[in-house]
């Protein structure tokens, strides 16, 4: 076993034995970490190569309203609602991404695009109230029924599949990273003129991409009503959210691939610890320090704290390498 | 009035000049004539303060200009007509004369300015309403140089004036040129055109990927191997 | 046929337009700083709302608290926004102006976070109002409120204003240079920097003067941003970016839209409608409706 497999795996073993060893809260907060860290290494997918969404909020939103809307009002098990949720956001991704790929909708214009999208989710969202609570939420019903409904009552059960799933997507990136793929998409990331002229798909490449990206992070939304049994357009849609996406994979690195979930891991971190420490007293606060480290993260750490790293350590090999006869 | 000694300058990795030296007089027009590619732009912005020298020394009238940015150098009195013109496309024509005259010094006196420079150029006087990217590349060139003459400046920098100009504009090009001189301004001009420049020229260098080739009087080069078979075709 | 004439003639259907001829003036003024800011700097303001709201906040602040008069106020605000959008160049886009596009994107992001985030921070979540209570009058059957007419009547001139400074001052004709080459203002003798500045003070005073109009007619709380901005960037996109004609065209547009959209479905899918809207005529124009 290489090196590298080898930490990987110590990874997945302490992370599965964690629910042996943490308090109950602790775990919650853990599961919240997984499931984000799923969306952010989804978002990061696109964002690395170039392809800023601002929109994310709208699959997330998606995902999640589908699969708990067809469950509370035509008693739709989740096996089924999800997919269709995921069904649903790819569908948006295509609609949204064909054209604004094939009109070579890049950059600011290309964000504000899909800022736009997550606006319309949410709106919707609010719009609808009769149906989904508008911006007071609505929660699933809660039945005894747990395979079923996807309703674990027992918090360990969640972070098994909440983990599992998370495996799953960093082994998706690990596998595509250094591949064709990614290679076409960095290429098309820096210079999309000369990669269509090597002979590069560069519409297939983009929309392929953001359709995995936005089936992902659907599916990201649904789990975490599951998981929650609540959801409102300001946690999973919005302006607020694709926001929140976007500092959260910046600061933890988006060109690595743990880079995402060290984000998820940071800002959750952030919340719950201002959370203890100021109580309710200073509702406002986390996001006030978002906000400034976000600024910070742009100006001095734009390739994120995994990025940071990783430089350290190439530095580190380099003057290793130097050293050595 | 400028002095250069031991110029070089480079874009991130790539050296584009090597150790430059060169002199202007005053009241001289000096011509630096090379191939494209040969630093000569390149030479022209580190002048003007556009990009920042590597190493070696420039004054000019005995202060030094290394460092300095820009809008001081301009300040200093030199003013650079850049490569392709660059007028200010969608403001007309009084309005680029305008924004060459932006120092406080050259404002207060506007007025004066701007009606020397039209006397100058009579056809910018026609023309003064109409948007700059509208106007004919002759045009532009004028304007052009008439915007950095609102400055007063006591040496001009003139980047390429005949690129994109037909054989007859660029004639009337270098006899305003000539003219601009007669009223005792200093120019320093780099050029692909080496007919025009030297036989405009007092004295000349010859650029070659980035090092001063060859240098002395006009006619010499005008005359000499080198120049003949190069870049003459003879 | 009648029934159409009937819909169109409908005095309430008036009204509704109306106000959005009102609701696009100020939408028009707004969009006026944001396209100044993206056509000289080059940089999208994404926190613009939110320079709007701290405006919005001082004078509510400045004239509940310290019973301040009204005008008194505003004038503070807009010097104050004006103030903030110079301190928003210098401490988040300076440090990363050639970065990319989307970095300065998210850099004034996390301004836009910081901004809500310190407004909840100081004020709580709930909504605050001024209290000033302009009338509505009646033009026949049709009920319009004073605080639009005024708002939209100093939108107007502040738009006047702007378009005076910028063609007939130096340093209007500086900032509209700059944003045509910027590379060569060093070769006049301009210090870009200073330009840019003065650019940012001019975008925040706009803000301001927003801000100003819009306490008349809403209450301030911290996410008020959120119910404009995203519209304001739509209206800049389908105008063009950086083409200041073309975002006072378009924010009249989608003034119609919300207003009309309002009055014959609720004001949330009028907002949907506008978006709705603006995705499929980026899709017609991508480089927006007005651009050369």
């Amino acid at each position: 076993m290489s090196g590298r497999t080898r930490l990987w795996a110590a990874l997945v073993v302490v992370l599965a034995a964690l629910p042996l060893v943490l308090p109950d809260y602790f775990l919650h907060i853990a599961i919240q970490v997984l499931l984000w860290g799923f969306v952010y290494t989804a978002w990061a997918m696109m964002g690395r190569f170039g392809l800023t969404s601002l929109g994310h909020g709208a699959f997330m939103g998606v995902g999640a309203y589908t699969s708990a809307l067809l469950w509370n009002l035509y008693d739709v098990t989740p096996w089924l609602g999800i997919p269709a949720g995921v069904g649903l956001a790819v569908l948006l991704a295509l609609l949204i991404g064909y054209p604004c790929f094939h009109l070579r909708i890049v950059g600011h214009y290309f964000a504000l695009v899909t800022l736009a999208l997550s606006q319309v989710v949410a709106l919707l969202v609010v719009a609808a109230r009769d149906v989904t609570g508008g911006s007071l939420g609505m929660t699933p019903h809660a039945v005894d029924r747990p395979l079923y409904a996807l309703q674990f009552p027992d918090r360990a059960t969640f972070y098994f599949i909440a983990l599992a799933l998370w495996l799953a997507v960093i082994a998706l990136r690990q596998r595509t990273d250094g591949g064709m793929r990614s290679a076409a998409l960095q290429a098309i990331g820096e210079d999309e003129t000369a990669a269509a002229a090597v002979g590069i798909d560069v519409l297939r490449e983009k929309l392929r991409v953001t359709v995995v990206s936005a089936a992902i992070t659907a599916f990201g939304g649904s789990l975490y009503v599951q998981y929650l049994m609540y959801v409102n357009p300001d946690t999973v849609s919005g302006v607020g959210v694709s926001l929140q996406i976007v500092f959260a994979s910046i600061a933890g690195g988006m060109y690595g691939v743990l880079g995402p979930t060290v984000g998820a891991l940071l800002t959750l971190s952030l919340t719950e610890g201002l959370r203890i420490a100021f109580g309710t007293h200073f509702i406002g606060a986390a996001n006030t320090i978002y906000g400034i480290l976000l600024i910070l993260f742009i100006i001095f750490m734009p390739r994120g704290l995994v990025g940071v790293a990783e430089g350290a350590l190439a530095r580190r090999a380099r003057r290793v390498k130097a050293a050595a006869p | 009035m400028l002095s250069i000694a031991g110029l070089s300058a480079e874009y991130g990795s790539f050296r584009a000049l090597f150790d430059i030296s060169l002199e202007v007089v005053a009241g001289e027009a000096v011509a630096v004539i090379g191939s494209n590619g040969a630093g000569k732009t390149t030479l022209m912005r580190v002048i003007s303060g556009m990009l920042r020298a590597r190493s070696g020394t420039m004054t000019f009238e005995g202060r030094s200009l290394i460092g300095l940015k820009a809008p001081h150098i301009v300040a200093a009195g030199i003013a650079h007509v850049p490569e392709n013109r660059r007028l200010f496309p969608r403001l007309t024509v009084e309005e680029n004369l305008r924004m060459g005259a932006f120092l406080p010094a050259a404002r207060a006196e506007y007025d004066d300015r701007v009606a020397w420079v039209f006397d100058l150029f009579p056809r910018l006087k026609e023309r003064r309403n109409q948007l700059a990217g509208t106007m004919s590349g002759g045009e532009q060139q004028m304007c052009a140089i008439g915007r950095a003459l609102m400055s007063k400046p006591r040496l001009l920098l003139l980047d390429e004036p005949s690129a994109g100009l037909a054989p007859l504009v660029v004639q009337q090009v270098f006899d305003l040129v000539r003219r601009i001189r007669a009223e005792g301004f200093t120019v320093l001009i780099v050029e692909q055109n080496v007919q025009q420049a030297l036989e405009l020229a007092d004295r000349a260098y010859l650029l070659e990927a980035g090092h001063i080739a060859h240098s002395g009087s006009a006619r010499e080069l005008l005359r000499s191997d080198v120049v003949q078979r190069a870049y003459l075709g003879l | 046929m009648q029934a159409v004439l009937d819909t169109v003639f409908d005095i309430y259907l008036l009204e509704a337009m109306l106000n959005g001829v009102l609701l696009g003036g100020v939408l028009a003024l707004l969009a006026l700083g944001l396209n100044l800011i993206f056509g000289v700097i080059d940089v999208v303001w994404i926190c613009y709302a939110e320079l709007v709201m701290c405006g919005m906040y001082a004078i509510y602040w400045l004239s509940a608290y310290f019973g301040w008069p009204f005008p008194v106020a505003c004038l503070v605000a807009i010097a104050g926004v004006a103030g903030l959008g110079v301190l928003l160049h210098l401490v988040v886009i300076e440090p990363i102006l050639n970065s990319a596009p989307i970095n300065q994107l998210l850099a004034t992001g996390g301004m836009l976070f910081f901004l809500q985030s310190l407004a909840t921070l100081l004020f709580g979540t709930d909504f605050r109002n001024l209290g000033i209570r302009l009338p509505t009058f009646a033009i026949g059957d049709i009920y319009l409120s004073v605080a639009r007419l005024i708002a939209f009547a100093v939108a107007l001139v502040g738009a006047a204003a702007l378009y005076l400074y910028l063609s007939r001052t130096y340093m209007g004709t500086a900032i509209r240079a700059i944003a045509q080459d910027r590379e060569i203002m060093g070769l006049m003798g301009v210090d870009q920097r200073r330009i840019y500045l003065i650019t940012s003070l001019v975008g925040g005073a706009l803000a301001g003067l927003g801000a100003c109009l819009l306490v008349l007619q809403y209450d301030v709380h911290p996410f008020i941003g959120l119910t404009f901005g995203p519209i304001l960037f739509m209206i800049c996109v389908l105008g063009g970016l950086g083409n200041m004609l073309g975002g006072m065209i378009a924010a009249f547009v989608m003034g119609q839209i919300i207003a009309i959209g309002g009055y014959f479905f609720s004001s949330e899918l009028a907002d949907v409608l506008a978006f709705v809207l603006f995705i499929v005529m980026i899709f017609l124009r991508p480089q927006g409706i007005f651009s050369r």
